[in-house]
């Protein structure tokens, strides 16, 4: 008897325990469950404003205008292409993205090498070279444009100009203002080049250069045939990523010059930005300006991951 | 019996909603919010709306924006038609889109019913509140007076070496400039980099509309205009009279302290503070902390009005704001909106707001003895907010703002090209503008 009560109980609990049919959930449900927020989330902040934002670039429209968009087909595209201006623009952004990324890849690569080798105290000077890429930019551009002033700016000092009247005004001459961009720029992002390049550097293994050094190739040789090529996928990811944000410099740029002098140093992102707000507030011409730059930047990725790939194959 | 029930619950929801309706008015308002730029005016107001709060019961909160988010957050708000704030004091030139796209209440028929208008300076009633120009039409109340005017060293000025040195260079005694043109000398005089002084502090800063500002007050004086009575730019922004007041401009610059290139009212203040600057411009709405501890040179330190140019013709660039009503708010607010106006123009509220330290535009206590007494600049404040001109305040302000701003950076500042190419250059951009937007015919 009490054998038979013990199996009905312990058959009792058992049911209790197993979830009815209509309270399971399936795998499929529950990957639908986590993803679907996501998507909406995905569809309402990103898809939707790249579609919408690729109408309004078809029309006449001003967000703070009480006037709906008027459809204007391609004249906001034609507009751009056809004014020497937003050339001047991409071909300032162009020339301080070539310069910089060239710059920082050079550095970067440089520390990187010197940041291989063992010695004392190397955690420590890795960390502090790393700190500019973590200050935020506005804040980097709040401070140099104060080092760069010719009266109480750091900087001439430094280049051993010690008259004020002689010294070289960074910001205020249209021949160096793009060149002082440049330079924060440098200083800011060679960091995030090396610390790419340690990465590939450190994965290297050892026995290749062991083996190169009992063939008695030269420093150089284990350098081009070694080093070059197996850093070579990751330099290009670094390459990659600072041309695209070289390419979208804002920031840096409007904290220390705004643009100026005149629009020596208007990158399209700081006309772009004039364009959609300060006054303006041309949502339509400004629309199709972003699709411009997004098209550009797509390209230039594309000439980057084909090199990538490439470079991975051989 | 369920027909009737449904019928009994329209005619009570029915009455709920006409009384609701009927009763909901500005007594109903219990706070307002006022939307302002970040800066010492906009505490004066907050103090004077406490006592608001006082006197009435509705709370009053001014909410401040840093101003170089200020338009940009706005805008964001009119596009949203948002209802975040009750009143907004504006700057002038958004008056012309703030009206055509209707963000403002129109106040034509409360400020003139109410006798307001006629209690502040015409000037500030036609450049922060009136659209169309001479229209008679008003959609703000002129809060914050301000416009540029110049802090000087006395020390230097009053210098017997100084005196001596100057008359005998330049033929004439060393004094508060009273044209342009010996504002120049003088700046050429003081400017002597070995010692680390300078002449002159001038606005050059060109993200919004500081250097169009500053050269604003040489080009009204010299008899420029930025259009004809036509709207018409060409020949206009670009004559004879424009292009020597540019060269002017330009050569004030060279007086200028080293690292002034992108500079605006909070430059101005430093180089004078730090003994770089014999004279700066500035609003007077800057000129506060000119007169506190901060400044070393405060017992030395004077104020003028803008001298006059070739003609004789003397303006300033106008500053300061009026305060509108947002019209996307509903009636009891607006009603509520416009009481607080109503209590705040008047006579004694003006007093006690420049007493605290904000700049009335109301005649009489400018007029008042009080007033002019009350700091070292209030005199010529008072004095300036007669001869004030301001630029646009159409729709389109700021397309006409952006290549204003570039072209005068390009050649005060990086010296590109001549002040007539610059001009040349600027007219035939603003006609663009002027003839797409239909201002003006091709």
């Amino acid at each position: 008897m009490s054998q038979i009560s013990t199996v009905n109980s312990v058959e009792t609990a058992r049911a209790q325990r197993m979830p009815s049919k209509q309270r399971q959930v399936s795998d499929i449900r529950i990957v639908q469950l986590f993803i679907l927020p996501t998507i909406i989330l995905l569809i309402l902040m990103n898809i939707f404003p790249l579609i919408y934002s690729l109408y309004l670039s078809f029309t006449n429209y001003s967000v703070i205008a009480d006037v709906p968009p008027q459809w204007v087909g391609l004249q906001n595209y034609q507009t751009i292409l056809s004014d020497t201006r937003f050339w001047q623009n991409f071909a300032t952004t162009g020339s301080y993205a070539l310069v910089s990324v060239v710059f920082q890849t050079l550095i970067g690569f440089g520390l990187a090498l010197l940041l291989r080798e063992k010695f004392r105290g190397k955690g420590l000077i890795t960390t502090l070279i790393l700190v500019p890429m973590m200050l935020s930019p506005i804040v980097v551009a709040v401070f140099w444009k104060l080092m760069f002033n010719p009266s109480v700016g750091i900087f001439n000092y430094l280049l051993g100009y010690t008259n004020i009247n002689t010294s070289p005004e960074w910001l205020g001459d249209a021949n160096l203002a793009l060149w002082a961009i440049v330079i924060v720029d440098v200083w800011m992002w060679s960091p995030f080049v090396m610390l790419l390049c340690l990465a590939g550097l450190s994965a290297i293994p050892e026995y290749l250069y062991e083996a190169a050094s009992i063939d008695r190739a030269s420093a150089w040789f284990q350098f081009r045939r070694i080093t070059l090529p197996q850093v070579m996928p990751l330099l290009l990811i670094a390459v990659l990523f600072r041309t695209i944000e070289a390419f979208k410099q804002f920031d840096l740029a409007m904290g220390l010059t705004s643009g100026g002098p005149g629009d020596v140093t208007e990158t399209v992102s700081i006309r772009l930005y004039k364009l959609a707000f300060q006054g303006q507030y041309d949502t339509g011409m400004s629309s199709a300006l972003a699709y411009v730059i997004l098209v550009v930047i797509i390209a230039v990725s594309n000439l980057y991951i084909r090199a990538l790939n490439k470079a991975r194959g051989s | 019996m369920i027909k009737k029930a449904a019928v009994l619950l329209a005619l009570v929801l029915l009455l709920t909603g006409v009384l609701g309706i009927s009763t909901a008015g500005a007594q109903d308002v219990t706070e307002l919010t006022i939307w302002w730029a970040q800066w010492a005016p906009a505490d004066f107001l907050q103090q004077v709306g406490n006592e608001y709060e006082e006197a009435t019961g509705i709370a009053v909160n001014v909410v401040q924006t840093p101003w170089g988010d200020f338009y940009n957050r706005v805008g964001t708000e009119w596009a949203a038609q948002g209802t975040s704030y009750d009143l907004i004091v504006g700057d002038s030139q958004w008056v012309g889109q703030a009206v055509t796209q209707g963000h403002y209440v129109d106040l034509t028929e409360f400020m003139t019913s109410s006798g307001i208008a006629d209690t502040v300076t015409p000037a500030t009633l036609q450049y922060y509140g009136e659209y169309p120009v001479a229209s008679g039409s008003y959609y703000a109340y002129p809060t914050e007076g301000d416009a540029n005017g110049w802090a000087y060293r006395k020390d230097l000025f009053e210098d017997a070496t100084n005196m001596a040195d100057f008359e005998a260079a330049y033929g004439y005694a060393l004094a508060v400039p009273q044209t342009w043109e010996e504002l120049r000398d003088i700046a050429e005089f003081f400017t002597r980099p070995d010692d680390g002084l300078y002449g002159v502090g001038v606005y050059t800063q060109d993200d919004y509309d500081a250097i169009t500002m500053g050269f604003e007050n040489v080009f009204f004086s010299y008899g420029a205009n930025w259009f004809d009575e036509n709207y018409n730019v060409l020949g206009v922004v670009n004559s004879p009279e424009a292009v020597a007041a540019l060269e002017l401009y330009a050569e004030l610059y060279s007086f200028a302290p080293p690292g002034t290139n992108d500079a605006f009212f909070q430059e101005m203040n430093d180089v004078f503070m730090n003994g770089q600057a014999a004279m700066i411009m500035n609003y007077f709405a800057f000129f506060p902390v000119l007169d506190s501890d901060q400044n070393p040179f405060r017992e030395s330190t004077g104020f003028f009005v803008m001298p006059a140019g070739p003609d004789g013709e003397r303006y300033a660039a106008l500053g300061g704001q009026g305060i509108s009503v947002n019209s996307y708010i509903d009636d009891a607010r607006k009603q509520a909106s416009l009481d607080f106006i109503t209590w705040f123009a008047q006579e004694e509220i003006q007093a006690r707001w420049a007493e605290l330290g904000g700049y009335t535009c109301n005649i009489n206590v400018l007029e008042s003895e009080t007033f002019l007494t009350q700091t070292p600049y209030n005199a010529a404040f008072a004095e300036t907010m007669t001869f004030v001109k301001d630029f646009w305040n159409i729709p389109e302000f700021g397309q006409l703002l952006e290549p204003t701003q570039r072209y005068l950076s390009a050649y005060i500042v990086a010296g590109e090209g001549t002040a007539q190419e610059a001009l040349d250059a600027l007219a035939e951009e603003q006609d663009a503008v002027l003839i797409e937007a239909g201002v003006i015919n091709e």
